[in-house]
């Protein structure tokens, strides 16, 4: 067959196969990420179909999947929201990094994947899923409650922790020396200050240099740019991921509303390619013998979030059911626990155990996580809390 | 009154209070532009009984409601020396012969001896309005007068 005809036709039908398991997601009200990692799975390497005409695509595309998902996170935050956020919560946020690293980065050093596959395993393990959660949020009208905001302030705390995070990591999978990557990581803490100082002075002017009425031209603008930041900042070693991530959050006010409508269905398109093209790469026949590690991983760490959250609620001033509400959001992994074991995967230094422990253990918290969220208040109401009596005088 | 505003990054942001029975109520207003009322359960004033949605239209509505409320029981309470004095709210439906026309056209005052004292409109008071006024759909009229008069008054509104 002619190689265009088969590449088309293999990727309309898992274009298509997508959007039938997005709508099954909806019927259950989960997050379809899971299912986009299963839908990658069957079609991949090992897998029940072999698709070879699509993979060049799948990985460009992979790839602005990622720019997007970082464009739009960070769209979604001012840089004076991500402020107030750090000042209110960077203790909570450091307690969720120590807490939630370690478990992922000790179990690679357990599986002898040494240091960077404990970089890799600490990131995929600490970072919540935001979109999951937010989800989460709003499906359950917890948007009005009280610890809402201590919630969405780790979350953002997590997010700034990754424009670092992600730097220091691209550095360490391309076996940099040590001195290169300190300098890197020099660099993008420099960037990273720079863009956030910048984008609370003079934010509107980057916002005016890409926006427009039209919104075909204001779509081209907003893309160009993301794409040819994202470049910049991956030839300086930066992270592609980051410099996207910098540029939303330097589009502000009115611009980055409109941004984030009209980007939305080019991120569903490319995020899912993105998901299935991880999948894609993934044999699932290399997933079972790792269940068992990631099964524990996932008890562990979502222990780990639950303490994070009944801490940081705690310290807010809210009541018990509140502290469990607050724990429960936090457990979801997602999108961005791809994300960084995409990276690791791409760069070919780890082994391909990772892979399967990242698909494995994403699968699992992007389940346990909604469903937490969903059934830790009427637990807690149910347990039999030792009631305190005050002392007899 | 104390009414807390958070910030809820990413989603919009949270005004609240809590009332004197141990509730807490407010309103989230989201990036989008949506309202949401918000009611706290009576065990967990951490947690929300409700958050209802509200269109702007139903936002000034409920604005109007309750300040009309509170316009009038303060009236009420002034009126209460004098017998037969009343005060009661109107609003103007879709449908009354008298919207997106000056109030003076009505002639209240000379047909049924009723003032009106004040209108609510989109949350905001508008004290002691003048005939060339115009009426808008969702304006509450706080009127005082007679029992008697103030029926009459309701029949104009509605019927012309």
């Amino acid at each position: 067959m002619d190689p265009l005809a088969l590449t088309l036709i293999e990727l309309g039908a898992v274009v298509f196969c997508l959007g039938l398991l997005a709508r099954l997601a909806g019927r259950i009200g989960m997050s379809p990420i899971p299912l986009y990692l299963v839908g990658g799975l069957a079609f991949g390497a090992g897998g029940v179909v072999k698709l070879e005409g699509m993979q060049e695509f799948a990985h460009l595309s992979g790839e602005i999947g990622v720019i997007l998902l970082l464009l739009m996170l960070g769209l979604e935050y001012t840089a004076a929201e991500l402020f107030t956020g750090l000042r209110r919560s960077w203790q909570a946020g450091v307690l969720d990094l120590v807490l939630n690293f370690v478990p992922g980065a000790a179990l690679a050093f357990l599986l002898g994947w040494g240091l960077v596959g404990a970089m890799v395993m600490g990131g995929v393990t600490y970072i919540s899923s935001s979109g999951i959660a937010a989800k989460v949020i709003t499906d359950l009208g917890r948007i009005g409650n009280r610890e809402t905001p201590v919630v969405l302030s780790i979350l953002v705390f997590e997010d700034l922790a990754m424009a670092l995070y992600l730097p220091i990591l691209t550095a360490t999978l391309s076996g940099v020396s040590f001195l290169g990557g300190l300098t890197t990581v020099g660099i993008s803490l420099a960037v990273v200050t720079l863009v956030l100082v910048v984008a609370l002075r003079h934010g509107h002017h980057v916002s005016k240099a890409v926006h427009s009425e039209n919104s075909e031209v204001f779509l081209l603008n907003l893309l160009g740019a993301a794409l040819l930041v994202a470049g910049v900042a991956s030839a300086m070693q930066v992270s592609a991921a980051v410099g996207a991530f910098m540029l939303g959050i330097a589009i502000s006010g009115a611009t980055a509303h409109s941004a984030t409508r009209i980007l939305e269905p080019l991120r569903d398109l490319f995020a899912a390619i993105f998901f299935v093209a991880f999948g894609l790469n993934t044999d699932p026949s290399s997933i079972p013998p790792v269940l068992g590690w990631a099964l524990i991983l996932a008890v562990v760490t979502a222990a780990t979030k639950m303490v994070t959250g009944i801490w940081a609620a705690k310290r807010a001033g809210i009541a018990r059911p509140g502290r469990f509400r607050a724990g429960a959001a936090l457990i979801a992994r997602g999108e961005f626990s791809i994300v960084i074991a995409g990276l690791a995967v791409a760069s070919g230094v780890v082994p391909d155990e990772l892979a399967a422990m990242a698909t494995a253990y994403v699968l699992l918290m992007a389940i346990i996580g909604p469903l937490a969220a969903r059934y830790v208040e009427p637990a807690v109401k149910a347990f039999p809390w030792p009631v305190r009596v005050a002392p007899q005088t | 009154m104390n009414v807390d505003e958070t910030d809820l990054p990413g989603l919009g942001r949270r005004k609240d209070f809590m009332t004197a029975s141990g509730r807490r109520i407010g309103v989230v207003e989201l990036r989008e532009g949506q309202t949401e009322l918000i009611v706290s359960t009576w065990d967990d004033p951490d947690t929300c009984q409700a958050s209802i949605p509200l269109t702007g239209d139903e936002a000034a509505t409920l604005g109007n409601l309750l300040g009309g409320q509170h316009l009038a029981m303060k009236l009420s309470e002034e009126h209460r020396e004098i017998p037969g004095i009343v005060t009661r709210q109107f609003s103007i439906a879709a449908d009354s012969p008298f919207q997106n026309q000056p109030m003076g056209k009505a002639c209240i005052r000379t047909r049924c001896g009723v003032s009106i004292v004040a209108i609510m409109r989109e949350g905001e008071v508008v004290p002691s309005p003048g005939p060339d006024l115009v009426l808008h759909t969702g304006d509450l009229l706080v009127a005082v007068g007679t029992q008697e008069g103030l029926d009459a008054a309701a029949d104009i509104l509605r019927n012309g």
